[in-house]
């Protein structure tokens, strides 16, 4: 039943992404410029697809050095004590705030991946031309568009901490070389869940149907 | 350039093009195909988000100058902003993170307040000027960025890591933070930045007309 219903852009329509007027461009393929809020029509983000798979890809490979080097370092009267992402954890864990420590393990660690995956598979569905789980995917976006921004948790701890344990020479804590790379993973991420297109997802059409223009 | 009737949209989520029904005050409407939902008709859409926005501007400005938290061992005292805690980032050589961390700890939370509340006090008055339009689209570039609720909760999750090492005193900025993580949830769920294109002037010159589906559009006289 879904995919009998067509797209406005299949029907020579353009809806503007800015304030969601519908109109009816002259030239389809060029339509210029929203006559309502003057922002530039699209009939679909511009290289959607690229665009995602790049910073996908991009934050995949950040991925590595955001979870192999410390991101926070303690000096406790000379000594040197470095933290990853997983071993903060570990330390929540073990001074008894298992909750806390699962709440940094889901933003910090399973959140992210999880987002790669998810915006890998949305892309791969696209370009395959897939028709089923439509409902399923779209619901998936929208998973990755409202709890990605909760990945930055773990940056904002570090900031907070870097900021108020400054006692030196007694304890100081410095942050380590891993959190702008983990920083950037989480905004990478973030601006590939925007450039994916959710409407690329209800575009494709059944084989049995054919593919209408 | 040809359109159709305003209260035919296209579904931002799947593209199904779509007439919407008039609808109640608080009443909301679903997308046929896709059921997103993909129009609001709020009871009050622009006195009630007013309100809201000036009272988070005022606790935005008391969340940014009020110490956060204390810390407090062997005899030596320490306070910190938020501001605070992108500036010591900087200071250690983590530039770049410190520029994120201010951007939506600071800059997008304020840039949104400030974006919000101008194009509110704009529109009381129709036809607004086109440029509304513009600040209608830097307030919402912004809100994606603003993460208020993820840092309350950082600040929490660091509270409880620091008074591992050290005593903590929670400050009054975690509470102006917590009221204004509260307040911008409500702007979100009141404000509705679609209503606004129904009062703006169009970047072509036509005057705004009564929106058709909200039915609370400009009253232009003829």
């Amino acid at each position: 039943m879904s995919a009998e219903a067509l797209g406005a852009a299949s029907a020579g329509y353009v809806s503007c992404t800015t304030c969601r007027l519908l109109s009816r461009p002259a030239q389809p393929d060029a339509p210029g410029y929203c006559p309502r809020c003057g922002a530039r029509l699209v009939r679909r983000r511009h290289r959607s697809i690229e665009y995602t798979w790049a910073l996908v890809v991009a934050a995949a490979i950040l991925y590595i050095p955001a979870n192999a080097l410390p991101v926070l370092t303690t000096t406790t009267l000379g000594s040197e004590e470095s933290d990853t992402i997983i071993t903060g954890v570990i330390f929540l864990y073990r001074s008894g705030s298992w909750f806390l420590a699962l709440i940094v393990l889901v933003a910090s660690v399973m959140i992210p991946l999880g987002k790669l995956v998810a915006l890998g598979y949305l892309c791969l569905s696209v370009q395959r031309g897939w028709v089923r789980n439509n409902h399923d995917r779209a619901k998936l976006y929208h998973l990755v568009e409202l709890i990605g921004r909760w990945s930055m948790l773990d940056v904002f701890v570090d900031a907070f901490i870097v900021a108020l344990v400054q006692l030196k020479p007694l304890m100081s804590v410095e942050p380590g070389a891993g959190v702008v790379y983990f920083m950037a993973v989480v905004v990478l991420t973030m601006l590939a869940a925007q450039s994916f297109d959710p409407r690329l997802i209800w575009d494709a059409h059944p084989p049995a149907r054919g593919r209408h223009g | 350039m040809a359109h159709p009737a305003l209260d035919t949209i296209a579904c931002p989520d799947c593209d199904l093009p779509q007439t919407i029904p008039p609808l109640p005050p608080g009443g909301s409407a679903r997308c046929a195909r896709c059921h997103e939902t993909i129009a609001r008709n709020p009871s009050d859409p622009i006195q009630r988000p007013l309100a809201l926005t000036v009272a988070a501007a005022i606790v935005y400005l008391i969340a940014n100058t009020m110490p956060l938290m204390g810390l407090s061992a062997v005899g030596r005292e320490a306070t910190t902003t938020i501001l605070g805690g992108a500036q010591q980032m900087w200071l250690e050589g983590s530039e770049i993170t410190a520029v994120a961390v201010a951007f939506c700890a600071v800059v997008a939370p304020g840039g949104y307040i400030l974006f919000v509340l101008s194009v509110l006090l704009a529109v009381r008055k129709p036809p607004a000027p086109p440029w509304v339009g513009d600040l209608l689209r830097f307030a919402a570039f912004m809100q994606p960025w603003s993460m208020n609720e993820v840092m309350l909760l950082g600040i929490l999750v660091a509270l409880i890591k620091i008074s591992q090492l050290a005593e903590v005193v929670p400050g009054v900025g975690i509470f102006s933070v917590g009221i204004l993580v509260v307040l911008l949830a409500a702007i979100a769920a009141t404000f509705d930045r679609h209503m606004v294109w129904t009062h703006v002037e169009w970047a072509d010159g036509t005057l705004p007309a009564a929106d058709p589906y909200t039915r609370l559009g400009a009253r232009i006289p003829a």
